[in-house]
């Protein structure tokens, strides 16, 4: 196993005016491995997703990513420079393909970087020229590549949009696997789906980190799904990090227990309310 | 589908209510009258230096009662019982069909207008009606002997799509020999040049509208580009058309990325609503610019475009050629009528191949991907300003190429050409046509700018008809007209994917 973790988060803290999503959350994630993220509703998960793939700005803290084609500090990057050049890729919380484009086209612009290249910056691509085509060749490959590993090769000329819930959502980590990613962010990728696909889910995930070997971060609510796969898990609450460590460990860790079961959860409250009041019931319960 | 018809057998059992319906069709011939009893009702003529009132309340009580009836007749539709509107409709589409096929001068009094193309129109109501019940009664029928009814709208659909293809190749081929055919004089090459120009400036802001989803509502400020950079350059240095085709639309390029820098960080109705405010300040700068643009002048004597060098002149200036003693013609003006024609022709095709081109390369790729979602883009690595930006240029450049068209075509330019209300009747060709689709538009534009000018004799109603038809429109094909997209690239071939569903 690598010394240097592929990604190294430290003090990262996130600030909404005087709202703290994330407060101080250091953890790393390795290469080969899949780092789960768990916590209760608004423990600040998706958050950490979105200062990792540029979609905000940090406050405070260092994302350092050690790939093997260099090293990135995430906080100082553009967001979609982030993908295009540091090569994290994410899926999101609620489904984004481009619906109203095929699937196998959805696998192709999640090549656009290469392809825009390779097709001289549509000029060689405007002329027809060889080299621009052996390009397209190629991208149409890796995609069916992958169409063939999630099971939806019969359908890639289906409207993405038309596809049932299940094959969107492994339709869209197919995508991100399409940018030849490093680092691949999955946020709830079982949400929504049934015993039997999110078990396909499953092995579909432990087959990616085994032949690909990239670091795998995963947000999920589903318990059987994180405790079965992950290798190591990261648990946060009200943004602060409670428990870090293998899944047998967290699951027996009285903090993340308390956090799962002994307190109310409430999305509606801001965390510092929500966390003045659980202090409160401490300090009236001794 | 079990749900389906058994909701229709119970429409169909469910009692009518007829006090309701007549209440509701009472209210709808009010609204008729108030709204027509201003608008119709009172005409101001001008005869002999002044002014008279001309009343037309035969118009309105026409009016009202057509409303009132088509109102009960439609909701006797609705209540699937389709005989007495199927009666209605035909009693009164014969009495418009008979005055009007045999222009019997004694029977003119039963048609409701005084322009006849008004009493054709009016017979789309009646029509409608017919139509309605008697697809309902054969439905009925199929269903009371346990056929399914035939989806003849449906299937009509799929064959249409499926001819889209040839429909675009028939025409092309159509646009081609139009000139040559017997009947093309030159109002109508005139005309069919002014919907080519409307076609390309309809495709290239397809590339904005339609590929990359920008909701541009300037666009008619870089044809604007195109026109004055042609009439400028060529008025004060002489250059000539064909170096200033590629110019103009370079300029109009460069505008589009000046414009489109600031601007597209913007999303949706922002963006319509800054795009809007360069379009209106391109205008007002040329008319407040004057020593430049010449003001609300404009600029006068814009060279006409040559035969690649050989001018369409009657009489050359000593020592040169013109076309027709080059190639040993008599002279006529319709060559540089024709020649216009094809040259706008032309240039809407390189449009058109232009756009079919991209759109399989990564960069239309790209815009369509911004289009459908532009966080999961930039997710994916795809630099979101930039790849705007190109499609914004793109379009500006077709614009200005355009522009450069119009300029040399009417040898003037001034700013009243260059209104919002062109920018929208451009958009409403894209939209109407099916946002993304290249035949579309060309019958969107088909239907709102040629129809309107063989029509000139309804000026009055063209802005009533074009609302009227995008109305329309948008009940029956929210999608616009040939709204459906075709993927880029396919893993399979056509045939296979037919288990697809329908958008």
């Amino acid at each position: 196993m690598n010394d240097v973790p592929l990604l190294n988060v430290e003090h990262l803290t996130m600030r909404f005016g005087g709202l703290v999503a994330i407060d101080d959350v250091s953890f790393s994630a390795r290469n080969g491995q899949i780092t789960g993220i768990i916590g209760p509703n608004g423990a600040g998960k998706t958050t950490v997703f979105n200062c990792l793939t540029g979609f905000y700005k940090p406050s405070v803290g260092r994302l350092a990513l050690n790939a093997p084609h260099g090293t990135f500090l995430l906080e100082q990057t553009d967001g979609f420079r982030i993908a295009q050049q540091a090569r994290v890729a994410r899926t999101f919380q609620n489904i984004r393909l481009f619906a109203g484009m095929s699937v196998l086209e959805n696998l192709i612009v999640a090549q656009h970087n290469k392809l825009m290249k390779e097709s001289g910056f549509t000029i060689a691509g405007l002329l027809w020229l060889p080299r621009h085509r052996a390009a397209e060749r190629q991208s149409v490959e890796l995609a069916r590549y992958w169409l063939d590993r999630i099971g939806l090769t019969s359908r890639a000329d289906w409207q993405a949009g038309n596809l049932p819930y299940g094959d969107q959502r492994r339709l869209e980590i197919a995508r991100a696997m399409c940018t030849d990613p490093v680092l691949l962010c999955l946020d709830e990728p079982a949400a929504g789906l049934n015993a039997r696909e999110s078990a396909e889910l499953n092995e579909l995930l432990l087959e990616i980190k085994a032949q690909q070997g990239i670091g795998i971060l995963l947000i999920e609510h589903d318990m059987s799904v994180v405790m079965e796969i992950s290798d190591h898990i990261v648990v946060l609450d009200y943004g602060r990090k409670i428990s870090d460590g293998r899944p047998d460990q967290v699951r027996q860790d009285p903090a993340v227990i308390r956090a799962y079961l002994g307190e109310e959860e409430d999305e509606e409250l801001p965390p510092e309310v929500a966390e003045d009041l659980a202090q409160r019931g401490e300090a009236g319960a001794i | 589908m079990a749900v389906q018809v058994q909701a229709a057998d119970i429409a169909q059992r469910a009692e009518l209510d007829f006090a309701g319906i007549l209440k509701r069709a009472a209210v709808a011939g009010l609204v008729t009258f108030l709204l027509t009893i201003g608008l119709v009702g009172f005409e101001t003529v001008s005869s002999t230096g002044q002014l008279r009132l001309h009343t037309r309340f035969e118009a309105v009580a026409f009016a009202v009662a057509a409303v009132f009836v088509s109102y009960v007749c439609f909701e006797f539709l609705r209540a699937r019982r389709p005989m007495i509107p199927l009666v209605v409709g035909a009693v009164a589409a014969l009495v418009l069909l008979i005055p009007l096929v045999t222009g019997d001068p004694d029977l003119q009094w039963m048609l409701p207008f005084e322009a006849e193309t008004l009493d054709w129109a009016a017979l789309v109501v009646p029509l409608l009606l017919v139509g309605r019940a008697l697809q309902l009664a054969t439905a009925a029928r199929a269903r009371a002997t346990g056929r399914q009814p035939p989806a003849v709208l449906g299937r009509i659909g799929v064959a249409f799509r499926r001819l889209t293809p040839l429909i675009g190749a028939a025409l092309l081929g159509f646009a081609i020999v139009l000139p040559f055919l017997p009947f093309a004089d030159r109002r109508l090459i005139d005309i069919c040049t002014l919907v080519l120009t409307y076609i390309m400036l309809g495709w290239g802001l397809n590339i904005v509208v339609g590929l990359a989803g920008l909701l541009d509502l300037g666009y008619v400020a870089f044809y604007a580009v195109g026109a004055y950079s042609y009439a400028l350059l060529s008025t004060t240095f002489g250059l000539s058309f064909w170096v200033c085709l590629p110019l103009a639309g370079a300029l109009a390029a460069l505008f589009g990325i000046l414009l489109g820098f600031p601007v597209l960080r913007l999303r949706g109705d922002y963006l319509a609503i800054v795009t809007l405010g360069f379009g209106e300040m391109i205008r007002i700068v040329l008319i407040n610019w004057w020593w430049f643009t010449g003001g609300p002048n404009g600029i006068n004597n814009v060279e006409r475009p040559s035969f690649f060098g050989l001018p369409f002149d009657r009489s050359p200036p000593e020592g040169t050629e013109s076309f027709h003693t080059f190639f040993g013609l008599d002279y006529s003006p319709n060559h540089r009528v024709f020649f216009l024609y094809f040259l706008i022709l032309a240039c809407a095709l390189i449009t058109n191949f232009f756009t079919l081109r991209i759109r399989k390369l990564p960069l239309g790729r790209a815009w369509e991907a911004l289009r459908e979602d532009e966080t999961a883009c930039r997710a994916l690595g795809i630099n979101p300003t930039n790849t705007k930006l190109t499609a914004f240029a793109f379009g500006a450049m077709f614009a200005g190429f355009a522009g450069s068209f119009f300029a040399a075509r009417q040898g003037f330019v001034s700013p009243e050409s260059f209104v919002f209300i062109e920018s929208a009747v451009i958009l409403a060709i894209v939209v109407l046509g099916g946002l993304g689709s290249q035949v579309g538009i060309v019958l969107a534009a088909i239907v709102l700018i040629g129809i309107p000018e063989f029509f000139r004799e309804l000026k009055d109603y063209r802005m009533l008809a074009f609302g009227l038809g995008m109305v329309l429109i948008m009940i029956w094909r929210p999608g616009g007209l040939l709204g459906r997209r075709d993927p880029t690239i396919r893993l399979h071939a056509a045939g296979e994917g037919a288990e697809q569903k329908r958008r």
